[in-house]
């Protein structure tokens, strides 16, 4: 099992497969990497010689944002928009869709799992309800 | 789809002939308007927009991080009510 940047471990796959592996790569990018330095496409990730691997480590350095650094970005965009008090920030804030989908039904992905929902009566069962959501 | 880059960006042009006049004298004024559909130019940075939210008018102060949004993600439309639990 090759180590491509310290952290990622591509399995026993063809390398365009494998760089998948690494957060912030997807089938293009990995297509892209492996015809950039000419590698065989046919080739095993374990098969990699080390001189490619390092080879592989210092394009992604260069020329792409991934893994934490990746994290990193996306979660300081979305902090942008709630900070600015965007209607997509407080999307975010509330955790739900944040590009117009509707909530009606679904969006099950943001919202989580079901929750049921009813009216709660009395006063000592509403502030039971209210320390209870608090949480 | 978003917008063609050729176009530039959208702003009402009754708004900015205002902001661009408030700029030239230096003054801060707020300025009520509907167009919520007006892109926020980096002139606009420093003032204070009341945009409408289909009810009242939602005062905004526009900071350098809001240039390239629209003005009415920032007044919301509608309001957020939940079942069972009040505030009473």
């Amino acid at each position: 099992m090759p180590r491509i940047m310290g952290i990622d471990i591509p399995g026993r796959k063809r390398i365009g497969y494998s760089l998948r592996y690494i957060y912030g790569i997807g089938p293009a990018r990995a297509e892209e990497i492996i015809t950039k330095l000419g590698i065989d496409p046919a080739l095993r990730a374990d098969d990699l010689s080390s001189e490619q691997i390092t080879a592989i480590a210092g394009l992604l350095q260069e020329q792409y944002t991934v893994e934490g650094d990746l994290r990193r970005e996306t979660q300081s965009n979305i902090r942008r928009l709630i900070s600015i008090g965007s209607y997509r920030g407080m999307r975010h804030r509330r955790g739900l869709p944040v590009r117009g989908q509707r909530t009606k039904t679904n969006a099950r992905t943001r919202k989580g799992g079901k929750r049921t929902i009813g009216s709660v009566r009395g006063k000592e069962a509403r502030a039971a309800a209210k320390a209870a959501l608090k949480k | 789809m978003s917008r063609s880059i050729k176009k530039g960006p959208y702003v009402d042009e009754k708004l900015y002939t205002k902001v661009s006049k408030m700029n030239e004298g230096g003054r801060k004024q707020v300025i009520k308007t509907w167009s919520r559909r007006s892109m926020i130019l980096p002139d606009f940075v420093g003032h204070t927009l009341a945009v409408h939210n289909g009810k009242v008018f939602i005062n905004v102060f526009v900071t350098e991080n809001m240039v390239g949004h629209k003005l009415g993600e920032f007044a919301v439309t509608r309001s957020f009510k939940s079942h069972g639990i009040s505030n009473k």
